[in-house]
């Protein structure tokens, strides 16, 4: 048990460069990428992006460890959101669109031949930049709309329900109508909404694409302690342009940029380090607000 | 902190001063938009005009009763006559209803085909084959269901006779299974198929992206996508384009003239040949009616255009009702 488990810690760092970063997060006391400390995570391997022929994402290769959130900042078009797509493989609803790399979730590899990607999307969520509840739905029906598009059989949906709208901190404020529609919340409970819905079919990862960018500031207080509490149970990985946003959630942060070409992860660090004492001068060039 | 007391003043009045071009391309546009309108109703008025004498001699009777009879001395004078529409009207109902049950499956399935499932070179195909149908001479349809569809629907309506005839629609006494209404509504099915799949089609295409994402996001398969997302957003579209068909159909003439067999008395059985149909009533009569009985054809036409204003304002309404959830 204990060797195959140090064996799987090395093999890894054969692939990323973690040695720095897992010396650093120590000192920082951060849980250290690839320690599995609950459970398992996720990693991608030099994954590269296209949409026809414009190379959009070059060579990412990042590891995220179970219960920690990432926030990955940097300038508009240098292919965070992308990134985050191929993780769960929304990428490839794009016409011509393109990758390669591999993104490894449990060890398996989710581009792999033959794999159920509707069940890749069930345990990897999603919530977008703009919230989508179904307007058709009730919040109660919005919120376990997930078991019934995959179908999936749950024991108890009252208590699921409950469980979910409290995890997204929307509970209190929903509970005496869970009958009324979707679209009758305001736009940061709507938001609150669909983390409860993605959090409905129980995935171990949680990939946020600007969840607060159409948001008043109280909604996106409310949301962002929603983060901090659901990263006790699932990794989750948060698109920000907002750096202040970053600072507050998250454990780790990659920086990313584009020269114009392919974006490019430039440097990837426990966040306290990335805003105190970045590694690039392009990292502190952009998080101490003198481009981007 | 308190907030100072308001005096509410009066609104004031906007007004603006448009420019000379902005008043004549308005000018343009609302002549186009009346015309249409002007147009409709002179036509009514027209039919309601040469209509109107027999329609006052056979009062409620031109919509109720059944018959069709018309006597004249040698001078032309006429002696009798007895004109009553509703045969044609339960035909023209019966074929059309026939029709949108064949059509509206077919066409919303090759619109989810075309819209999520078909490669983009097939899909340029068929939407111009599609559209192509729609400009087809109805007469063809007429023909072609005369020669080719007849022969074969004959057997389909004996199945459904032998398996179904217990439900009285599908019912028979006499085993006469050509020129039957089924036959009709068959071919006006092919008729309207393609402006019920554009209309769906249209519609499928603007079902928001961010909530097919979503779905998908959640573990959907492209079906249970279908369901949650394109279907509760098309619904009152797609019960648009079924009326739109609805009324393409029960104004349809040369076609359903070609494979109905007319016959002046109600009949609800679709499987026999036996129908009716106000439009191919016109068509039928037309040619050698004297005077007085063109009057008469004139007021059916009346009818007719009533009954089709009937079913898209139902149509609309049923649009409406259903429009806000899914949205």
């Amino acid at each position: 048990m204990t060797t195959s488990h140090e064996n799987e810690k090395e093999k890894m760092e054969t692939h990323v460069k973690p040695t720095s970063l897992a010396s650093v997060a120590q000192a920082h006391n951060v849980k250290v990428p690839g320690t599995r400390a609950l459970g398992t995570g996720l990693e991608t391997r030099g994954v590269h992006a296209w949409f026809g022929k414009h190379h959009a994402l070059a060579d990412i290769s990042l590891d995220f460890a179970a219960g920690t959130v990432t926030a990955l900042i940097g300038p508009s078009g240098c292919g965070k959101s992308t990134y985050i797509r191929t993780i769960n493989r929304m990428h490839e609803f794009i016409p011509g669109a393109a990758m390669a790399g591999e993104v490894l979730l449990d060890g398996k590899d989710v581009y792999a031949p033959g794999t159920d990607v509707t069940k890749i999307r069930l345990q990897i969520g999603m919530v977008f930049q703009k919230p989508n509840p179904f307007p058709s739905m009730t919040i109660g029906e919005n919120v376990l709309s997930g078991l019934k598009l995959a179908q999936i059989k749950a024991e108890n949906k009252d208590d699921l329900l409950e469980e979910c709208l409290e995890r997204a901190g929307l509970w209190s404020e929903v509970k005496d109508r869970l009958g009324a529609h979707g679209g009758s919340l305001s736009g940061g409970q709507q938001q609150r909404l669909c983390i409860a819905r993605a959090l409905a079919v129980r995935p171990q990862v949680l990939l946020m694409d600007e969840p607060c960018s159409a948001l008043d500031p109280g909604s996106t207080l409310r949301i962002e302690e929603t983060i901090r509490h659901l990263s006790d149970s699932m990794t989750i990985i948060i698109v920000t342009h907002n750096m202040q946003q970053a600072a507050r959630v998250s454990d780790y942060t990659a920086f990313f940029l584009s020269d114009g070409g392919p974006g490019q992860m430039i440097e990837v660090a426990p966040t306290s380090e990335i805003f105190s004492r970045p590694q690039d001068p392009r990292t502190e060039n952009y998080v101490t607000g003198r481009f981007g | 902190m308190t907030f100072t007391a308001i005096k509410t003043p009066t609104p004031r009045e906007i007004s603006t001063e448009p420019r000379r071009s902005d008043r004549v391309f308005r000018a343009i546009v609302t002549f186009g938009g009346i015309s249409s309108l002007v147009i409709l109703g002179l036509i009514a008025l027209f039919l309601g005009y040469r209509g109107f004498e027999v329609l006052r001699q056979e009062g409620i009777g031109f919509i109720t009763h059944s018959d069709w009879s018309i006597s004249t001395d040698d001078a032309g004078n006429v002696l009798e006559s007895h004109f009553g529409l509703a045969a044609m009207l339960v035909g023209t109902i019966l074929c059309s209803l026939i029709a949108v049950v064949i059509a509206l499956p077919v066409s919303v399935f090759c619109a989810l085909f075309l819209n999520f499932y078909a490669p983009n070179w097939l899909k340029k195909i068929l939407v111009t084959i599609i559209d192509m149908m729609a400009a087809f001479p109805s007469i063809l349809f007429g023909i072609w269901g005369f020669l080719v569809l007849m022969p074969s629907v004959e057997y389909w309506a004996k199945l459904l006779h032998r398996y179904f005839g217990f439900i009285p629609i599908f019912d028979m006494q006499v085993p006469v299974y050509t020129r039957s209404p089924f036959v009709a509504g068959v071919v006006l099915s092919i008729m309207i198929i393609p402006i019920i799949t554009s209309v769906s089609r249209e519609i499928f295409s603007q079902a928001p992206l961010d909530r097919i994402q979503a779905a998908y996001a959640l573990g959907a398969t492209r079906w249970a996508m279908i369901k949650a997302v394109v279907i509760p957003h098309g619904r009152s579209g797609v019960i648009g384009g079924a009326m739109l068909g609805l009324g393409r159909a029960m104004g349809e003439t040369v076609a359903v003239f070609t494979v109905l067999n007319i016959v002046f008395q109600i009949n609800w059985q679709m499987l026999l040949g036996a129908g009716g149909n106000v439009a191919s009533l016109i068509i039928l009569k037309f040619g050698d009616a004297s005077p007085y009985e063109i009057k008469a054809l004139m007021a059916a036409g009346l009818v007719l255009f009533l009954l089709t204003l009937i079913v898209n304002g139902l149509a609309n309404l049923i649009v409406k009702t259903t429009g806000k959830s899914g949205r």
